[in-house]
């Protein structure tokens, strides 16, 4: 039997290290489009100082672009070291956007990338151009592949189960490629990076402000980053991963439970602001509710219901009931390859296997689990309410507080009045952190939400692991956990002192050493 | 014309094209990256100063990135095409391939971060990351064949779910050691003859120096490893399976393991020696070409890696993770692949994708082209 420890161990690494990758990836997302619409200026405009603002805010996106890399190695071979029961039996489609991924997206931004920063004087303006155009895009295309991915898991279309192979197996691509949730999970996941980077670049650029520094230099790239952010925050919030809540059961829970909705409410459903979260009991104490609003959002109509937690466990065990008939009748097949009888029964009950599999946890044979056995796991059915509640709130501040910072930007940056706006420049700055607080608690509403699931009711995350050790885990873990703060650390300190350096006078005399990849050699290659 | 592109939709077939694809990831990682990880490993030696070292960075440092990603690539690959493979293998060799992991990781920080600040004992911590980086995978790719090639530990329960038996240390024995020095003469004989065309003077001296001692190395190990293979350690044989064309199950064959049977495909086919005799000629020509050729010698020189994984993968055909656990559970390319449908998305995709890649990563490296001279890190801010 699989140990608990392994499976919470796991599961541990795999959000820390998957928490980790995402403090850089969506930088890396918004900043290389702000690279590539910089130089873009540059090139239609001749103005020197689009150049520089290109080499300058180029210059931090190197140093977060290199932790994202080296992050994200550890990504594309953690699911078999650590998930390989998981990586055989969904392999066949969750391999496919991951292997696409590298093809068409991260061969072409690491490909680039290298001539960014080494080509400003081995290429004409407009080819170089296109090398940053290409970067942004492979990272783009790259979040692309990996969101089908993560949506096949929240969502799974396209495949069935395979008794002979007794794996998931692919039946159309093109639903998996077009699954309504990977698409507003892309979507929402890019514009959230663009938000990220307009942060990043208009927080730094009112520093300077303040500072009364690089004036020029900043006042432009603070308008640039308002006019992108502000459009970036109204796609997140307006093609917000909520519409894909309406899809699969899981998709369902996943609302009820980051809503705390426990019981079906008669529509329009209140939307709970905030409240203590009472698991065991299934209640929410202190609840400050606003009537109408989450029947609203989640429903966009006032006379569906939305259902509520009770209801949906009450569900699961009719699921569980029917997957335990499904799993006898998949031994059957396993016994008796020839036996059609059997596969007519698995095939009419296939879609409840999944949840056959979520009893085997309490019952190794599935098929003799008693009712308490089939209680407990029907209440296994739903995540962690309290975490899923707030991290959602949280989410969502972030993003409010956000969207008036930029508002108020794109204004003070269109009246010509930000010097003298002291206070916004002040804003812009406290506003830096948030955009990273949102993306991990997205990730964790997103895939704490999933839970039981890694592939939502096909296959249980306890039967997903590897069967390793627990030293095997503590020694991983450790080493990621290590690694990763030490580098956090160092790429923190690099990004504070070349963000406080600022970005070089273009009128004073090219200053030497120090800086990679940034400016001109004194002796364009002579070689 | 309808019947061929039957033949070549076709279950058999797509598993054997995979299987070569899955050989192109390999050669195009051993190739690319090789000669970076040869670099890196050569850095303590060959470059002695702080102006030396960043010499030796730049050679590489414009291209690595694109060239690791072939390994990231393969991963991906074998998840996609093989992921009975890529499940048992990375499992299975969990602790190696952690480590693998942790020193590649410091290879982007190390590239990246070197020369940002200028404190010595700061450069010296990075210089030491870009040596692990380089030398660890190098060693430990080879120490897997070597392990690959002896059979791993593993068998499938009723639940098809793959259990590893053996240790870490198990996996550092002397056959999968001796492979573990192969593969590493091999990466840094590519990585001294790339450094022969990109760089000029003493550094180029020095580089000609240990491409002479890497390149016996590699001869005598890969001369060894082979006698060794022929008289030391047993290989598999499949004798009954469920067909080519059979759903993947991994546990529908029966298999025996022999001496010499990993040298069945050459005896079949006597033609297959060229592979091998591939190997030791161009270690050869790189030698012979890399004072007045470097070009050339470095063509010369992908041939021998090429040849090398080649001949590692013709002797295990059809296997891909032969198990000395239990024998007839060790995976080979009928009974480890993914879907018929898989496989053709998957072969239409690679079709488009690896032309492009390997053109959009030659015009790279005809924009970065010629050599990195000291001047060229002293003079300028463009370098590493």
């Amino acid at each position: 039997m699989i140990s608990d420890t392994v499976v919470e161990l796991s599961r541990l690494q795999f959000a820390i290290t998957v928490l980790y990758h995402f403090l850089f990836v969506p930088l890396t997302l918004g900043l290389s489009f702000l690279l590539a619409i910089m130089e873009s200026v540059y090139v239609m405009t001749g103005n020197e100082i689009y150049k520089q603002m290109t080499k300058f805010w180029g210059k931090l996106f190197g140093i977060n672009f290199a932790l994202g890399v080296a992050t994200g190695i550890t990504m594309e071979f953690q699911f078999g070291t650590n998930w390989s029961y998981y990586s055989q039996y969904v392999g066949d489609i969750f391999g496919t956007p991951l292997a696409i991924e590298g093809l068409m997206a991260f061969f072409l931004e690491s490909t680039f990338v290298g001539l960014f920063f080494f080509g400003w004087d081995r290429l004409s303006k407009v080819k170089h151009l296109m090398v940053t155009w290409l970067v942004a895009l492979g990272s783009n295309f790259s979040a692309l592949w990996i969101l089908v991915a993560n949506g096949w898991m929240q969502y799974p279309v396209g495949a069935e189960f395979n008794p002979d192979t007794l794996r998931m197996e692919l039946t159309s691509f093109s639903q998996v490629f077009f699954s309504p949730v990977a698409q507003v999970k892309f979507v929402h996941t890019v514009s959230a990076g663009y938000v990220t980077g307009a942060c990043f670049v208009l927080g730094i650029s009112a520093w300077y402000l303040l500072k009364r520094r690089h004036v020029a230099f900043a006042q432009r790239s603070f308008a640039i980053a308002s006019a992108f952010g502000l459009a970036a925050t109204l796609s997140v919030i307006t093609l917000g991963d909520e519409s894909g809540y309406e899809l699969g059961h899981v998709q369902k829970v996943k609302l009820a439970a980051i809503e705390a909705m426990w019981e079906t409410h008669e529509p329009p459903a209140p939307f709970t602001v905030v409240g203590f979260i009472d698991q065991e009991n299934m209640t929410t104490n202190h609840a400050i509710e606003i009537p109408w609003l989450m029947g609203l959002i989640a429903t966009r109509s006032v006379t569906e219901p939305v259902t509520g937690l009770k209801d949906l466990v009450a569900e699961h065990e009719v699921r569980i009931r029917s997957g335990m008939q499904a799993y006898a009748a998949l031994q059957k097949v396993r016994a008796d390859p020839a036996d059609a009888q059997a596969r007519a029964a698995l095939l009419e009950r296939q879609r409840d296997l999944g949840y056959g599999l979520l009893v085997k946890r309490y019952a190794p044979n599935v098929v003799d689990a008693t009712d308490a056995q089939i209680a407990q796991a029907a209440r296994d059915g739903i995540p962690p309410v309290a975490p899923l509640f707030w991290a959602f709130r949280i989410m969502v501040g972030c993003g409010v507080l956000m969207l008036i910072t930029f508002v108020l930007s794109l204004i003070s940056a269109s009246r010509r009045a930000i010097m003298r706006q002291r206070w916004l420049l002040k804003l812009a700055v406290a506003t830096i952190p948030l955009p990273w607080i949102a993306s991990e608690m997205g990730w964790i509403v997103a895939e704490l939400g999933r839970q039981p699931w890694t592939v939502a009711e096909v296959l249980p995350t306890w039967m997903s692991v590897s069967s390793l050790t627990v030293g095997d885990l503590i020694f991983s873990l450790t080493g990621f956990v290590l690694l990763y703060t030490a580098l956090l650390v160092v790429e923190m300190y690099l990004m504070v002192k070349f963000a406080r350096k600022g970005p070089a006078d273009p009128d004073a005399p090219p200053r030497h050493a120090e800086v990679i990849g940034a400016d001109a050699p004194a002796e364009p290659s002579k070689a | 014309m309808t019947e061929l592109f039957e033949f070549l939709m076709s279950y058999e077939t797509l598993r054997v094209i995979w299987w070569l694809f899955l050989g192109v990831l390999l050669v195009g990682f051993a190739v690319m990256d090789g000669f970076d990880l040869g670099v890196g490993t050569l850095l303590p030696v060959i470059a002695k100063t702080d102006d030396e070292r960043r010499v030796l960075i730049n050679t590489i440092g414009p291209t690595w990135e694109g060239n690791q990603v072939w390994f990231v690539l393969g991963g991906g690959a074998i998840f996609a095409a093989f992921p009975l493979v890529y499940a048992a293998a990375f499992s299975g060799f969990f602790v190696a391939l952690i480590l693998v992991l942790f020193a590649l990781i410091l290879r982007p920080v190390g590239f990246d971060y070197r020369s940002k600040l200028h404190d010595p004992r700061w450069r010296a911590l990075w210089d030491w990351c870009l040596f692990i980086g380089g030398f660890v995978p190098a060693l430990v790719f080879g120490v897997a064949f070597g392990n690959l090639l002896q059979g791993v530990p593993f068998r499938y329960d009723e639940a098809l779910r793959v259990h590893y038996e053996g240790s870490f240390l198990g996996l550092l024995n002397p056959f999968a050691l001796l492979a573990g020095v192969v593969s590493l003469s091999l990466l840094v004989m590519h990585g001294a003859v790339f450094l022969q065309l990109k760089t000029v003077d003493t550094l180029r001296e020095r580089a000609r120096r240990w491409h002479g001692i890497a390149a016996l190395v590699y001869v005598a190990s890969f001369a060894l490893a082979g006698a060794w293979v022929a008289f030391g350690i047993e290989g598999y044989r499949v004798t009954a399976f469920a067909g080519t064309a059979a759903a993947s199950n991994p546990v529908a064959k029966t298999v025996v393991v022999e001496a010499g049977a990993w040298f069945a495909n050459f005896r079949a086919a006597p033609l297959l020696w060229l592979i091998p005799a591939g190997a030791f000629a161009g270690a050869l020509l790189a030698w012979r070409l890399a004072p007045r050729r470097p070009g050339w010698a470095f063509v010369a020189s992908a041939v021998a890696v090429t040849a090398t994984i080649v001949t590692a993968g013709t002797a295990m055909f059809p296997f891909m993770l032969p198990s000395n656990l239990a024998p007839a559970h060790g995976l080979t390319l009928w009974d480890s692949t993914s879907s018929l449908l898989t496989l053709r998305w998957m072969f239409w995709m690679t079709v488009i994708f690896l032309p492009l890649i390997v053109l959009y990563t030659s015009w790279v490296f005809r924009v970065m082209r010629g050599p990195v001279t000291l001047e060229h890190v002293r003079g300028s801010d463009a370098h590493y």
